[in-house]
């Protein structure tokens, strides 16, 4: 059962009429329930007292087969008293805005946590570098803009679903379409009690997930129905309508941004106020709000940066991550005010961005220094960019009367604001026949990060990747724990892991050859499945000869069954300062340029994708087709986020738009042509040097479409999604 | 419940079922007989990964009730095993999470054999019955592209 209402008091639930229906085991409602949220214990895993989204879950019941279920919920009464309903995050913070929360001040939450008591503020997060007013003193030309971008969602084709089971020892099976399983068997420990090694939870190949699986909601639900029904195995799978409305989507944001620069085009001082639509609960929002703030001037140096980013609570639904993770919104904002200044300055927008690009020696909005290993080459990017765009051309070349071609670009970093605890590990077992098996918690969400642990397993132990077999499957239990398969961090975290677990199998390998073969380990080295004698190859053992141990001829057995481990966790990074933001957030920033050129229609304001363009410092590709195609499929996601998608919400805060019929991801004939080039500045520390890849493509499109389509029509475009009716909006609103 | 039992030709097997006359066809195969190919995506024919194929031609499995596929012939994403289309996708890397693919792969399957000669327009029109969130688009039509061209 979901709510009918935005914002509304829950005046009586009745189920007394459901519960008769045959074939029902159990109606659960909110009553009694524990708070939950990731950092913030604001959300009751079903509403209770009131309801703050449409699309809220008032209501499961738990019935034999889904068809009962369906008949029992529609006898299931609720009694709503609706409430006033806040719609935006700027609506939200003005005072006597009706309050989505009363008990902010008093919610159980983490160190770092920051919400203003009697507001909707859930939190803030600062960050105080230099001095504005020093900047403002050295700078000639200034502008100003405010931003808003509507909460939309992640859609993937499979939507969520979890199943769940009590067994009599009190062990939970929980088996789902998650992007965190260990979270959720973290979480469940953390709401629910329920001793860590008594959670089990199993995650199959995931059908998409682009942060939108990273939160917790389905499994919750899942084990609640089954403790409601004694135990009994209980599947929820949500409707697509539900996928949407209902289960975490991706923020909006409203942004005010302030330049001031000199008239050469130095930046020199930023100030930044970002409000992160944290929707009802704040769960994944208030770590969005502070990756909005640690990153929030884009990939450029500036030495006096002030931010505050606010987690504000709004009558919509709550987000989850989605790709970029608050990055393409923090873009979308920032890449846009560096074209109006580029505008006022009169200059080059690319000259501007490259003067500006940060570079080795210099420091982020969080006053680290970074380096070639930590930041990458973004000035290069540019060039690229530059060329490949044609940049020469102009920015707008009229066709015809009618008809403009159009380019826009804008650039962009990420890090990744993982806690600094978090960790990975892997397994290898080995086959008797000397091949390998390889376990890592990575989940395959679609990205292929599994194909190139392998990849890197092989390498390491010079084996034919044909010989490693990879488990696609996560079991809390028995695979080793990589916190979250998000933030483009698989292949540096559980790629350094794998490698680790590598070599610890080919120093076990090598200890036994060296009994059998009377040789120091040291002489010894590894290729082909082979263990051999350095300096004579054709004295050795094959693998499957040792990988059980090895026999000798009367029968004495010496090893054992190889078993390699690794894990890996990040180093050094630090929490940020509460005050000023100072500190190490992440591994690395991965940078990169985009561009896309369009043909835009002066009399209906439609307009054509031509081509879209990426070149990002990928650090090393290893894998080049895969590489590609996460690009080009962020590209393209970030291009329908730019162009189409948002949440439509009436007056009541109800969203219109629930179905893929009118939320519309882009569909096949409208693809548009992608290039995708790489530079190769290596992140040190990761395998191979390979940098996160899994976002990048998207983050900075819908600031080069932004940027595009604001030359095309002589305005700033300060909103998304770019549709012809917005674009008629402003340009009516003009006349 | 009320219902009764049906008959079934699937991937070349016959199935004695129990149905209900408003169970989807859909909700019947991926039930009923473990071919779990075809995908729930949005049971309303938007996203087309429930496509199957009904005596040659792709149907939106959550668009037709089971009743109306009694006695047909029903191919499943695993009816298509080992075909050349299906090693394309591979090929090409024509698919992420793989969540759509069974869809794409029935209904290319079907492009080929009953429009070997698609053009760009068919194909587009074709092809736009289905929703892949994670690739571009550029590797199913690689994909596509590289059996049409074999059967031309
Ligand atoms: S599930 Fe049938 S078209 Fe989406
Ligand atoms: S491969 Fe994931 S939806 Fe197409």
């Amino acid at each position: 059962m979901l709510s009918k209402f935005a914002h509304a008091e829950i005046d009586s639930i009745s189920t007394d009429r459901a519960m008769k229906i045959p074939g029902v085991r159990g109606v659960l409602t909110g009553e009694g329930l524990p708070l939950t949220g990731e950092e913030m214990k604001d959300r009751p895993p079903v509403a209770w007292g009131k309801v703050r989204y449409h699309g809220e879950v008032t209501a499961v019941v738990i019935a034999d087969d889904p068809v009962t279920a369906a008949k029992a919920a529609n006898l299931v009464e609720i009694n709503y008293k609706p409430l006033p309903v806040v719609q935006t995050p700027s609506e939200a913070v003005k005072e006597n805005a009706p309050l989505v929360h009363e008990n902010t001040g008093i919610y159980e939450k983490d160190e770092g946590v920051n919400p203003i008591p009697g507001t909707n503020i859930a939190s803030h997060t600062k960050i105080r570098k230099g001095s504005i007013q020093r900047g403002r003193e050295e700078s000639e030309v200034t502008i100003e803009e405010s931003f808003f971008i509507p909460p939309s969602d992640h859609a993937a084709m499979e939507t969520r679903s979890a199943a769940a089971e009590v067994k009599p020892d009190g062990k939970v099976i929980i088996t789902t379409s998650s992007q965190a399983p260990f979270m959720v068997k973290k979480l469940m420990n953390s709401y629910f009690g329920i001793e860590l090694g008594k959670v089990v939870v199993h995650t199959p190949l995931v059908g998409g997930g682009y942060g939108g699986k990273a939160s917790v909601q389905q499994e919750i639900l899942a084990y609640l129905a089954s403790m409601k029904a004694g135990g009994r195995p209980v599947k929820i799978v949500y409707p697509r309508e539900a996928d949407l409305i209902t289960a975490p989507c991706h923020m909006g944001m409203e942004a005010t941004i302030k330049l001031w620069a000199t008239r050469d085009g130095k930046l020199k001082a930023a100030e930044i106020q970002y409000l992160v639509e944290a929707g009802a609960y704040s769960d994944k929002a208030i770590h969005l709000t502070r990756a909005a703030a640690i990153d929030c001037t884009g990939p450029y140096f500036i030495e006096n940066v002030w931010c505050d980013s606010y987690c504000v609570y709004t009558n919509h639904p709550y987000p989850a991550p989605y790709r970029g993770f608050s990055h393409s919104e923090v873009h979308f904002c920032f890449e846009r005010a560096m074209d109006i200044l580029a505008g006022k300055l009169n200059m080059d927008p690319l000259e501007l961005r490259f003067r500006n690009a940060i570079r080795p020696g210099q420091t982020t909005p969080t006053q680290y220094k970074v380096n070639r290993s930590t930041v990458g080459d973004l000035p290069e990017c540019i060039r690229r960019l530059k060329k490949l765009i044609r940049w020469e051309e102009g920015a707008v070349v009229r066709i015809n009367e009618r008809q403009l071609k159009v380019k826009g670009i804008s650039c962009l970093w990420k890090n990744s604001t993982i806690p600094p605890d978090s960790t990975s590990g892997a397994i290898i077992t080995f086959n008797e026949d000397g091949t390998a098996n390889l376990i890592s918690g990575v989940v395959e969400i679609g990205t292929g990060t599994k194909t190139v642990l392998a990849q890197i397993v092989a390498e390491t132990l010079k084996m034919d990747i044909n010989n490693i077999f990879v488990r696609m499957e996560i079991d809390t239990q028995t695979t080793p724990e990589h916190w979250k398969t998000v933030a483009s961090r698989g292949t540096l975290m559980g790629g350094r892991a794998a490698m680790a677990a590598a070599e610890d199998a080919a120093r076990q390998l090598k200890a036994i050859a060296s009994c059998v073969l009377r040789a120091r380990i040291e002489d010894l080295d590894i290729a082909d499945s082979r263990v051999f004698i350095r300096e004579e190859p054709d004295k050795g053992l094959h693998f499957k000869d040792i990988a059980y141990g090895y026999t000798f001829p009367n029968g004495n057995s010496i090893g054992g069954q190889i078993i390699g481990r690794g894990n890996y966790i990040l180093r050094n990074l630090t929490h940020i300062d509460k005050e000023t933001g100072k500190g190490k957030p992440g591994p690395e920033w991965a940078v990169g340029a985009q561009g896309v050129e369009i043909q835009f229609d002066c009399r209906d304001y439609t307009y054509k994708l031509i081509r879209a363009i990426s070149v990002l410092d990928a650090g090393k590709v290893l894998n080049w087709k895969a590489a590609r195609g996460q690009v080009t499929g962020a590209m393209s996601m970030g291009l329908a986020f730019a162009g189409r998608e948002a949440f439509i919400f009436d007056k009541e805060g109800r969203i219109m738009n629930p179905q893929l019929r009118t939320y519309r991801p882009l569909h096949f004939s409208e693809k548009t042509e992608y290039i995708v080039d790489f530079v190769e500045t290596p992140h040190v520390d990761a395998p191979f040097g390979a940098r996160g890849l899994g976002e990048q493509g998207l983050i900075s499109l819908p600031a080069a479409l932004g940027n595009a389509i604001s030359a095309a029509i002589e305005l700033q475009v300060t909103s998304l999604p770019l549709t012809p009716e917005t674009i008629w909006r402003m340009k009516e609103a003009e006349r | 419940m009320t219902g009764r039992a049906a008959h079934f030709h699937i991937n070349g097997e016959e199935y004695n079922i129990y149905i209900r006359n408003a169970d989807t066809l859909l909700y019947v195969i991926r039930g009923k007989t473990g071919f779990t190919g075809a995908k729930p995506g949005c049971l309303n024919g938007d996203c087309g990964a429930c496509t199957v194929i009904v005596n040659g031609w792709p149907v939106k499995s959550c668009l037709m009730l089971a009743v109306e596929a009694e006695g047909e012939e029903i191919i499943t994403a695993e009816g298509l095993h080992g075909s050349e289309i299906q090693k394309a996708f591979v090929k090409y890397f024509a698919f992420q999470c793989g969540y759509c693919t069974p869809g794409y792969i029935m209904n290319c399957q079907t492009l080929i054999t009953q429009y070997p000669e698609a053009d760009r327009n068919k194909i587009k029109e074709w092809l736009d019955s289905n929703i892949c969130r994670c690739t571009s688009y550029e590797e199913i039509e690689q994909a596509l592209y590289s059996v049409l061209r074999q059967h031309r």
